[in-house]
């Protein structure tokens, strides 16, 4: 396998590992008006990703990270030509981080109050303008004999791109019910448990048609094999939800979400940014990429290093692997 | 303004500000594992309590330092698509070595010694700790060594076919001269920010609020105190010795940044060094005052009577080099950057002195009015002079974001004007630009709000006097504190 292929495919590796963790977590985020009925609910919510999140959310900078040094022409377009929707990512992730931190230091309800719609806004966002953008890099947009991108923020608004965005916000809002009922107990997980299943036929829905719509227009012959492992689990997911398995319920929609990106990635390669202005302009694995020298480098590294996060983020994992309760929350114990 | 302008006042305000969390927070989660170690070496409780207390306005801090971090990544490309284009082969192996080696590592990290307490044992709790803040020392490596790639590029070649830099010795890239020398002088600024830090708000709550403290509190203050000033003298002397070498450095590797930063405009034998300069720098060049005989021949190759290349015969040199332009940078930001830089730190050394001098031999601090507000306005300086150092190095680049190298390959260099985003108008820049100055300016307030109301508590509002430590860690065997503890409540929760 030639080495910017490899690449490609440890950049999906990498966005995948970012939208299955930080999917549960953005989902959690996106929930926490609706599930959290009172201080304590929300506090047993926002306490089930407090000490994952962060960790989640480096799988971003890695992945923008390796994108900048394995495909510097990749990188320099997508950024620059995404930049207004990537501007209100950032806003969202950077009030989102802080209010989680926050929230909590000062013991009055208007103050977390404002930070709790400041972690709903920091979830949506993403969770919405990620989709959009991802199904704009797969249709293709416009990209001129430069590599810049031609188009305005209103190219990016198109019935697939905003059909994408659906899809991510009700799948990571899925995934987020899903890890809530896994991570709590009592009240909460139950409205979480019954949330996710009036939520699920709604995800199967847009998913499916954006995943058929994707691998009708793109597709290769076998990525059906991966729209078909996300449809297969979405509908596991359906049933687990119902009869309480709750591991098996989010495991099934990280399923989904993996096989979703599979989906794309898959139907992108060769390319990596094709343009809507002449096929010519296409941005592929091989003329945005570095050189030999500068992905072996970067693959040793990443052999190396990438085993090693996995095993102590599993770590992080296992040991905050208990459920929470309203029991576990302690009193709020702050500076008057 | 066009978009070039508005992108480097955006990169220069979102660096800046990210940067005054950065030292703070490489520095503090050191002094922390520090404290929390004793504690675990000692059990004296006056440790934990420090743990505790500083813990706490660290992680006020961190949070902003994280989330402005983001920002910094997505910005070459989103404002600097063809710097990234140019540069991307080389420039994005450190960004992503950052992510992997060092990122990973501190948040995971962090957020198991956030939610750790009690959770863990002693023993494994405070390892994360020092995963933390290795992972954070870490990073600054890398980012040191993506920076000083642009000061002094090595270990590439220019391909003329795609027109970029293409890396062909990633160990050259790594142990660059210049960042070997840039490290340890941001290290140990770091260092001293966080002891000033510590020291300060130490001597601010035991002048002001001694009274309402407790004795747990005092007796926990008085040593973070001396220990702090000791640290700030141990790491401003490695300030003061990290920067020697590598002002040495900068002139044999950028020397218009030199000799713009001693406004030195024509060509001298053994020039002396300009204290300070009355007049405008830009305009004249016999505006240096208070010049030191033969010193800045000195500072520059440690001898006298060497000679030093002037700010115009350089600029005349380059544009021989490099064609019609103008190589000047801004020489007032430089030369001033340079010495405000300098000016600040050497005040928070003094305020280190000064206390030293009013707390020996367990001596009462006289009792003038101003001296709690003067001990804060010491905390501000090494933020100060961080914030000028980057100013400085920076700027004094200018007109190149990557400089070229005297002794590498000349085709390797690149004008801040060319690096710009092609496709990203000028309004779209502006709206960004807004933005992000509109929300840090907010998140400071509170940051600055929550920072205020912590310190005034002082510890017992995170660790309550008479708090029996043990129920912070119930047994010393890893998982099985958490079943074993009393009752189910968690030991820290948001």
């Amino acid at each position: 396998m030639e080495l910017h292929t490899l690449w490609f495919l440890l950049i999906a590796v990498l966005w995948t590992g970012y939208f299955f963790l930080e999917g549960f977590d953005f989902g959690v985020g996106m929930l926490l008006h609706v599930l959290g009925k009172t201080e304590t609910d929300r506090r047993v919510m926002i306490n089930t990703i407090g000490p994952v999140w962060d960790g989640n959310e480096v799988w971003l900078l890695t992945a923008g990270g390796a994108t900048f040094a394995a495909f510097p022409y990749w990188y320099a377009t997508l950024f620059s030509g995404f930049y207004l929707p990537l501007f209100l990512i950032l806003i969202a992730l950077i009030f989102r981080g802080v209010a989680f931190e926050y929230r909590g230091k000062i013991d009055r309800e208007s103050w977390r109050a404002r930070w709790d719609l400041a972690i709903a806004f920091g979830s949506w966002v993403p969770a919405v303008l990620w989709g959009v953008a991802f199904a704009n890099i797969v249709r293709g947009v416009p990209i001129n004999e430069a590599g810049d991108y031609t188009g305005t923020l209103f190219t990016l608004l198109n019935p697939f791109g905003l059909l994408g965005g659906a899809v991510t916000a009700s799948l990571f809002m899925l995934h987020g019910a899903n890890f809530l009922a896994l991570k709590t107990e009592g009240d909460i997980r139950e409205r979480a448990r019954s949330l996710s299943a009036r939520l699920a036929p709604v995800a199967v829905v847009l998913g499916g048609v954006f995943l058929v719509w994707n691998q009708l227009e793109r597709g290769a012959a076998w990525t059906w094999a991966s729209v078909a492992a996300a449809a297969v689990a979405l509908l596991v997911g359906v049933g687990a939800a119902r009869t309480a398995r709750e591991g098996v319920a989010f495991a099934a929609t990280g399923v989904a979400i993996a096989a979703a990106v599979v989906s794309l990635f898959g139907g992108l390669y060769p390319d990596v940014m094709p343009s809507s202005t002449n096929e010519a302009f296409n941005l592929t694995v091989a003329n945005a990429s570095s050189t030999g020298y500068t992905l072996k480098v970067m693959s040793v590294v990443a052999l190396v290093m990438t085993p090693v996060v996995l095993v102590y983020q599993a770590w992080t994992y296992w040991v905050f692997r208990r459920r929470i309760g309203h029991r576990h929350i302690p009193a709020v114990h702050v500076p008057e | 303004m066009n978009a070039e302008g508005l992108a480097r006042w955006q990169f220069g305000i979102t660096t800046v500000y990210h940067f005054l969390m950065v030292p703070l927070t490489i520095g503090l989660s050191l002094v922390v594992a520090w404290f929390q170690t004793r504690w675990y070496r000692t059990g004296d409780d006056a440790y934990l309590r420090l743990t505790k207390f500083f813990g706490k306005l660290f992680l006020i801090n961190f949070a902003m330092g994280v989330v402005t971090g983001i920002v910094q990544e997505f910005q070459f490309g989103m404002n600097w698509a063809n710097y990234s284009r140019f540069v991307g082969d080389v420039f994005g192996a450190p960004l992503a070595m950052e992510a992997l080696v060092a990122f990973f590592l501190e948040s995971t990290f962090l957020g198991l010694w956030i939610f750790g307490w009690g959770r863990l044992s002693k023993k494994v709790h405070l390892m994360t700790i020092w995963a933390a803040a290795i992972g954070t020392t870490l990073s600054a490596y890398f980012i040191i060594a993506a920076n000083s790639w642009m000061q002094h590029p090595v270990g590439v070649r220019f391909n003329p076919t795609t027109g970029r830099a293409e890396m062909t010795d990633v160990w050259a890239v790594l142990t660059n001269p210049t960042t070997l020398a840039a490290y340890p002088h941001v290290i140990f600024g770091a260092l001293m920010t966080a002891a000033v830090f510590v020291g300060g708000i130490s001597a601010w709550l035991l002048l002001k609020q001694s009274t309402v403290l407790g004795n747990p509190d005092l007796v926990a203050l008085r040593r973070s105190l001396r220990g702090a000033i000791w640290l700030t003298f141990f790491a401003g002397a490695a300030v003061a010795v990290s920067g020697h070498f590598q002002t040495r450095m900068m002139f044999e590797q950028q020397p218009m940044k030199m000799a713009a930063a001693e406004a030195l405009c024509s060509t001298e034998k053994g020039p002396g060094l300009s204290i300070l300069a009355i007049g405008d720098v830009s305009a004249e060049c016999d505006v240096r005052s208070f010049v030191i005989p033969q010193a800045l021949s000195l500072l520059a190759t440690d001898k006298t009577g060497s000679t030093i290349e002037g700010v115009k015969d350089i600029n005349a040199r380059y544009q021989e080099l490099y064609g019609p332009g103008d190589y000047r940078p801004n020489l007032i930001v430089t030369y001033w950057g340079f010495r405000l830089m300098i000016g600040f730190g050497v005040v928070a050394a003094t305020g280190a002195a000064a206390a030293l001098w009013f707390t020996r031999k367990g001596k009462v601090p006289p009792p003038w009015r101003w001296l709690p507000a003067a001990t804060i306005a010491v905390v501000f300086t090494p933020f100060l002079a961080n914030s000028f150092g980057w100013i400085f190095t920076e700027m004094g680049r200018q007109p190149w974001v990557v400089a070229p190298n005297p002794n590498g390959l000349p085709e390797v260099r690149l004008l801040t004007a060319n690096a710009v985003s092609p496709s990203v108008a000028g309004w779209t820049v502006l709206v960004s630009l807004v933005g992000f100055t509109l929300v840090y300016g907010f998140l400071a307030i509170i940051e600055m709000k929550l920072l205020v109301r912590y310190v005034k508590a002082g510890p017992h509002a995170v660790m309550p006097i008479g708090h029996d430590e043990s129920q912070d860690h119930g047994d010393d065997d890893a998982g099985r504190a958490s079943e074993t503890s009393e009752g189910d409540t968690l030991a820290f929760a948001y």
